[in-house]
């Protein structure tokens, strides 16, 4: 049964109970007809029991959807998208660009401790780069149009104008629409690459425990190819993306959700999800920028410093050397 | 200045559907599209009521506060409009409704609705009153012509009425004590936050 015919069923259910309710007291004396039909405040009452119940009747004309006569669970998607929305969108971006303007103020750059080496190793290869590139760049755009959705009335339409406001959200409404492929391909190609490296272990709570690679000096416990850190930032990018994906799936095809009370609740999951996705790409793309000395290089010809590599993922660097790949290993012939 | 509202006597609504037929050849409203449909509950049983329903005109309309484009105007008549020019098809007044008057051109997948429609009050648009181009859009604007909405004006039974709020509830008032039944003013709980004491 479909969610709107379990409304139905409930409904008519609630009607028939309200019908005989009323029914009951009218006695004998004068003929009403309305002893048993039903007014808006008994329907308003039983709300107070089921929130997203709906009043349908029947109708004549060939649109189903317009049997609803009221809905007014409208009116709390209204509450949050107008209110706990913002506020958490708020926090969540603000609050994660003042923490990191903080952070950036207490603690600095974090450099090479040992200095660059000169020589490098590969860290990410062309695929792997493209991947992250491909997605990342979707995700500025997503996140920038869908921003836009809540925030850009009350930023932007003051600052430009309603027509230059509207011509700018339908461009990003459908560049929303059209990039969310490439960005879902591009996090199941991340999730099938680099999952192998990203199962978590004990090793990555000590590396917690420690303070990971922020607070913590020395980087006590080494790590493999990716730190407890990333491994959260891989696992908000692959879950996070996942709940996207779903919700949005189900709003760019609405006939996929069953009706509007649907899409109000996927409409909900996305904005959350997605504002806490911002909050923590922001972190990723400060530490991989200007918070650390050599992180950029990783995504961006994809070979590090060898110090570097070695101060924040010795093991990975050790398991290279073994391999074969890494300068360590040319440099040390059997001479 | 009036503030104008919808009020649909149920006990009186038999459910003719002429409304909804002056509405579509009023406002040249597409294939399609019903800015108001009549519906029925508790069809074929005891206490059977038909309820006209369109845009009610909220007061504090949520459609116009959730629009990411600001696209919603209140007139001095405190009928809620929108201009189609800025409107970007998103759906979300639609979510918001409470009574389900957003409709769309298309509702096909990928989001492309195309601009939302709804009833105006028989109001027209943004547009100079009366012009071609405010017709081609929203409609006629009887409102400018001195004139009611003409779902109201075309009830056969007068059980919908339009006009100012005041007015229609002492009209309704005076019926409910003559025939001394009423079931009451059909979304004006949820649209005015009020509602006719009898």
């Amino acid at each position: 049964m479909s969610f709107g015919a379990h409304l139905r069923f409930l409904l008519s259910g609630l009607l028939l109970a309200l019908a005989l309710a009323v029914a009951a007291p009218a006695g004998a004396q004068q003929i009403n007809p309305t002893a048993n039909s039903v007014r808006e405040q008994q329907f308003l009452d039983a709300l107070k029991q089921n929130p997203s119940a709906e009043l349908r009747g029947r109708i004549s004309i060939p649109d189903t959807r317009a049997a609803t006569l009221e809905r007014p669970a409208g009116r709390d998607w209204r509450t949050f998208h107008q209110g706990t929305m913002v506020r958490i969108g708020a926090v969540a971006v603000l609050g994660m660009l003042v923490v990191l303007t903080a952070f950036y103020l207490f603690r600095g750059r974090i450099r090479i401790e040992a200095g660059p080496s000169g020589q490098t190793i590969t860290r990410f290869n062309g695929f792997e780069r493209f991947m992250h590139w491909l997605t990342a760049g979707c995700f500025i755009i997503l996140a920038l149009s869908g921003l836009n959705v809540t925030f850009g009335k009350a930023l932007l339409l003051p600052l430009i104008g309603p027509q230059a406001f509207t011509n700018l959200s339908v461009a990003a409404k459908w560049s929303h629409n059209f990039l969310a492929w490439p960005f879902m391909l591009g996090v199941a190609l991340m999730f099938l690459v680099w999952i192998k490296d990203n199962i978590p272990n004990l090793g990555d709570l000590r590396w917690f425990l420690a303070g990971g690679g922020l607070i913590g000096k020395g980087h006590a416990p080494p790590a493999r190819r990716f730190n407890g850190g990333q491994k959260v930032v891989f696992w908000a990018v692959v879950l996070g993306g996942a709940a996207l994906s779903v919700s949005g799936i189900y709003m760019l095809y609405p006939s996929f959700s069953g009706g509007v009370l649907d899409m109000q609740f996927w409409n909900v999951v996305h904005g959350i999800v997605s504002v806490l996705m911002i909050a923590v790409m922001l972190a990723h793309i400060y530490i991989g920028s200007i918070g650390m000395e050599g992180a950029f290089d990783a995504m961006g010809s994809g070979e590090v410093d060898l110090n570097w590599a070695k101060e924040h993922h010795a093991l990975w660097v050790a398991e290279e050397i073994e391999k074969g790949r890494a300068p360590g290993a040319t440099l040390q012939p059997a001479e | 200045m009036a503030r104008m509202k919808f009020l649909c006597d149920a006990d009186r609504c038999i459910e003719c559907n002429a409304c909804v037929t002056a509405c579509k050849n009023e406002n040249d409203v597409p294939w399609g599209i019903n800015r108001r449909r009549v519906v029925t509950i508790n069809d074929g049983k005891p206490g059977e009521r038909s309820v006209s329903m369109a845009c009610m005109h909220c007061t504090d309309a949520p459609c116009a506060a959730v629009c990411p484009v600001d696209c919603f105007y209140t007139t001095a008549d405190a009928v809620v409009l929108h201009n189609k020019d800025l409107c970007i098809g998103c759906g979300y007044c639609f979510y918001a409704c409470p009574f389900g008057a957003p409709q769309y051109p298309k509702l096909s997948n990928f989001g492309s609705r195309g601009k939302m429609d709804k009833c105006t009050y028989c109001a027209g648009g943004p547009e100079a009153d009366l012009s071609p181009a405010e017709f081609q859009k929203y409609g006629s604007n009887r409102l400018a012509e001195g004139k009611l909405p003409l779902c109201a004006e075309m009830c056969s039974t007068k059980a919908l009425l339009a006009g100012d709020g005041e007015i229609i509830a002492q009209i309704y008032k005076e019926r409910v004590v003559k025939r001394g039944y009423g079931s009451g003013a059909w979304g004006w709980q949820t649209a005015y936050r009020e509602t006719i004491a009898i």
